[in-house]
This record gives C-alpha cells, structure tokens and sequence, in this order.
C-alpha cells in the first residue's frame, strides 16, 4: 500500500490537520509503511469471528436522567482562548 | 533517605523517624540539584507538595493518618491536576491548566501523599522512547545517552533516580511495562478497568489503564490499593469489592504454575535478555514453581491489530482539540476551518499527526471494514488464546522487552521499528489482563525486566509471585550511578 501526496492531504483535511507542504512526502513514506506493516492481518481468517470492542463483556451502567453536574461555565471558560459573555468566540460562520 | 522503598518510608513516618514536611524537602531538593541531567518532570510543584505534606504531619498528630499518608509520589502529565499544568507532552496543552482532578488524583490527594510534581511522557502517550514529548526528551539515568522508554518515561527515569519513591504511569500497548524494563524499577498495568480513567487524557480509550510505577511489587501494591476502585464517572470502570492487592505476598509458590509462551521467545531478543530470562525461570524453579509451555499463536500480530485499534481511536479522542475551548489556538484564524486545521497542525506534534491520519484513514468509508473490523476480530484471537492458556497455568512469565534501552535518536526515524519494541507488551493490552515489569538482571550494564502476566483480577497473585522474587535477588535494589 502506498499513499500519493494528495492521499495525504486528503486524509490530513479530513482529520482537520494542516499539513505543511514539505512535511508531506515524510507523511506519505511512513504513513504508506504502517499501512504496509498492518496488512499482515489480511493473510488471519477471521470468518465467523465476533469483532471485540471491549475486554470484559460488560454492558453499560445507566444512571438516572437527572443532573449530576453544577453549573461551572464560568470556571471552565477561564482556561477558554477567546469568550464573550459566556459563549466560546470563533472566528464568523455566517456572513 | 532516598534509597527506601515507599514500604520503608511509610514505616519510618508512622514511627516518628522521619516528618513528611522533611521527607519532601529531601525529595524536591534531590530534582532540583540532579534532574537537569535527566528531565524527567515538566512541572515541578513544590509549593503545593510541601503544603501537602504540612497537611499530612497535622493529620498525623491528629491520629488521621492512612497508609501512604506523607508519602509524596509524582504524577504523570496526562492525570488532570486541578490548579496545575496538564500539558500530555503536547504544545496543544502547554498553557491548559486544569480546572479539574483525575479520579487517581483525588484518590492520592484523600490519601495524603504530596505531590511533587508532573512527569514527562511521549505527547498523547504516543511512543516508547519518550522522545515525541513537546518538552524534550527524557534520558535515562542508567546512560543518558539513552531512552528510558516510553511513554511513561519521565516516571520511570524519576523513581530510577531517586528523585520520588513512586510514580502513576499510563499504560495502552506497554508504556508503564516498556519503561521500567529499561529503567529497572517495577511497574503494574491493572485489568482494564480496575483504574479510574476519570481525567486521565484518553489515548485508546478500550486499552488505557493507569497504574503504579516504584521500585518494589510491595510498593506497586500499596499504590494500587490507593489508585483501584470504582468511579461511576467512567462508563468503563469495574464494579468490585475493595481488596488488599498486598494480601498475597507471602503465599508459597510451591506447585505454582508458569506459562512461557513460545512466541515470547523467538528471534528478535537479545542473547543478554535471553540469558537474565532464563536465569530468572531458574530462580522460579528452585521455589517450587512448575514450568509449562503454551502458545499464544496470535500474540505475533498484536503490534498491527493495536496499530489500527489505538490510531483509530485516537483519531476520535483527539478530536476534542479543536482551539475553540481550551488549549493552543493559531494566530489569527481566516476562518473556522483555518482555526481548526492550524490549530490542530501546529498544537501536535509529526507522531500524534501520524496516528491521527491513520486512525481516520482506518475508520474512512470503504477502509473500515479492512481495517478496524478486521483488527476487533483478530483482538478476540489474542484474547482468546489467553484464555486458552490460562486454564493450563496460573501466570505467564516472559521478556518485558526484546532489547535493553536503545540509543537517543536510533529508532526516531522509522515509526515501524520504534513500534516492535512493544512486541512483548502489546498483546496483554489488546485482552485487557494485569501484567507486571521487574527487574531481573543487567545486560551490558543496562537493566533487564521480567514480565509477569496474569489472568483477569488476578493482581494480587502477580504482586506475590513478583515479591517472592525480590525477596531473593537485589535486582531491584540497584541504583544508577551518580543517583545513589
């Protein structure tokens, strides 16, 4: 499996990650090796075989519908990069 | 002072031999005048310690005090510290203080242990020489010209040094295991879900597993006893009733059972390892112990089946960082996609972007199947075949590691080789069992671990089977020159 550049900067957009120009051939060589060494799985027959998402088979806990949390915007905001009267600020959505 | 275990130091406190006020002075003291050598902690937290510990000695006089009361430990950067940096090795978190503790935190804050400050890791948990850290590498102090590991380096080069008698580590394919083998210290990876990953950064949220890094299986029990134990804020955390992981340390191991599983043993590890190994499976014999072969036929693609399992949901963890709510935020975003693509491109660092495109690309449409599908089938394997083995034996002994620690810069070039240096560790991640690190020799005058696996719960028996050990060697006991 080898990856193109613009495969990269594909998947780099689709991750929401700005990838210098001159950092994508790296991308692209070690990227291609990893996808290389994982297709070791392919030659595994896995027929009939349940995926396994958890190491212990357990269900989830359900609590009750009710709120555990205080209210700690104001606290939390502290720590935020830009805010203004409670609200998290981003550059303009909608023109 | 420092040569004691947290056993011994927690003594000498009861006795009245020692204040927890002198003890971490002493500590702080010793990073202050030796870790320029090692840059093992990002943050050093002294004012906060020493008022822990005036805390302790009052509670103490009060006749309050816990087992590990006074006992200070340094945390890893990746366990959230109210009021204190929680960086994760990563620029993206450089300036993120934490408005909140991680479960384990609370838990060695209730239990009165001074913390000393925040240890260095690879950025996300990502690596296993610690040298992905935005904050430089950390060296270990065996030879500084080498890694001591990762990701949970920078615990495991402070508790080899000296410089604290514990440490918490994080552990997803290896990263408490991998660093205290090449550190020579003792460290435990619990049963998925025995730690509480409340505030605890997530990585690979269905392999992370915090635990205890010290120099002792007794010390590691003591820190479990304080670390394990329900926290209804994670979803995955077990229910179950309190126990004394110390309870058995002095069980015989006459008739005691040892699994060596073939695959464990192949071509790879290094004749130094190899002969340590076998000088331990000796050691073993002469207590009682029987050994027996198994096979654990899948263990040899655990390290492709984690690399698709841990980059895909990394991919999903990490996408929180987004420069909008905490974190580093890019100069002057053009627009919210600019503030987003900079922000994450410029806040992580070449390996956390590398997992991250993999994980996305894993988990794109038409890939899924191929990749993430077929790597949960072939978990199931590698559980399985675990199972399997243990209803042949009690615990599985093996190398933690196929070398000892490697030279700074010499695996950082090519991702595929620095990843096989978790071949041994990986596999008990991806079935969620308990497995334990300890030294058991030197190589070329660099330390040697044994690995010890064990079934589901069973780490109590670990720490036993572990303890009975270092009651016969001075392995453990041996510290790095300069570091005495």
């Amino acid at each position: 499996m080898s990856l193109s550049q613009e495969q990269v900067k594909k998947i780099a957009h689709l991750a929401r990650l700005n990838v210098r120009e001159e950092d994508l051939d790296t991308y692209a060589r070690t990227l291609s090796d990893i996808l290389d060494f994982v297709e070791q799985m392919e030659g595994v027959d896995t027929e009939g075989v349940e995926p396994m998402a958890h190491p212990l088979a357990l269900s989830q806990r359900l609590r009750a519908d009710a709120p555990t949390e205080p209210d700690r915007r104001a606290h939390f905001q502290r720590i935020a990069p830009a805010v203004e009267d409670g609200l998290y600020l981003v550059p303009r959505v909608i023109e | 002072m420092h040569d004691k275990t947290i056993a011994e130091l927690a003594a000498d406190l009861r006795d009245g031999k020692v204040s927890s006020v002198e003890l971490t002075g002493h500590y702080l003291r010793r990073i202050e005048s030796l870790d320029n050598r090692l840059n093992s902690l990002i943050t050093v937290t002294a004012e906060q310690a020493l008022e822990t510990a005036r805390a302790a000695d009052a509670a103490r006089a009060r006749g309050e005090a816990g087992p590990l009361t006074g006992v200070p430990i340094v945390h890893k950067d990746i366990f959230c510290t109210d009021g204190v940096r929680t960086s994760c090795g990563s620029r993206m978190l450089d300036n993120f203080i934490s408005p909140y503790d991680a479960g384990v935190v609370e838990r060695f804050k209730a239990a009165g242990c001074p913390v000393l400050g925040k240890t260095n890791m690879d950025e996300f948990a990502m690596g296993s020489s610690n040298e992905t850290s935005y904050y430089g590498p950390v060296n270990n102090p065996w030879d500084t010209q080498r890694v001591p590991g990762g990701s949970s380096g920078g615990s495991a080069a402070a508790v080899a040094a000296r410089l604290a008698p514990g440490a918490t580590g994080t552990d997803t394919g290896g990263s408490i295991r991998q660093p205290a083998a090449l550190t020579g210290i003792t460290g435990l990876k619990p049963t998925y879900g025995r730690v509480s990953r409340w505030g605890m950064i997530a990585f690979a949220s269905s392999l992370d597993q915090g635990g205890p890094m010290a120099r002792t299986a007794e010390d590691c029990g003591l820190m479990l006893n304080v670390m394990a134990g329900f926290d209804e804020r994670d979803s995955t955390s077990l229910e179950r009733p309190a126990e004394d992981f110390n309870a058995r340390l002095n069980t015989t191991l006459k008739g005691l059972r040892i699994g060596l599983p073939r695959e464990f043993f192949g071509e790879g590890m290094d004749p130094g390892v190899a002969r340590v190994i076998d000088e331990a499976i000796d050691f073993y014999k002469k207590l009682g112990a029987e050994f027996v072969e198994v096979a654990l036929p899948h263990s040899g693609l655990s390290v492709p089946v984690y690399y698709v399992v841990a980059p895909a949901e990394c991919s999903s963890n990490l996408a929180r960082f987004d420069g909008v709510r905490y974190g580093y935020r890019c100069e002057d975003p053009k627009d919210l996609m600019d503030l987003y693509m900079r922000s994450r491109g410029e806040g992580f660092g070449p390996e956390v972007q590398r997992r991250i495109m993999v994980g996305t690309y894993a988990l794109s449409a038409g890939y899924f199947d191929a990749y993430y599908l077929k790597a949960q089938k072939i978990r199931r394997l590698i559980a399985d075949d675990f199972r399997q083995a243990f209803e042949q034996v009690d615990v599985i002994l093996a190398p933690t590691t196929p070398t000892t620690a490697f030279r700074l810069g010499e695996k950082t070039a090519d991702p595929v080789t620095m990843y096989l240096s978790d071949v041994y560790t990986i596999a008990v991640n991806l079935a969620g069992l308990p497995a334990m690190s300890l030294p058991a020799g030197f190589s070329q005058g660099l330390p040697v671990g044994m690995q010890l696996i064990g079934n589901y719960f069973d780490e109590a028996r670990l720490l036993g089977v572990a303890h009975q050990y270092q009651l016969g060697t001075e392995w453990h006991q041996m510290a790095p020159a300069g570091f005495e």
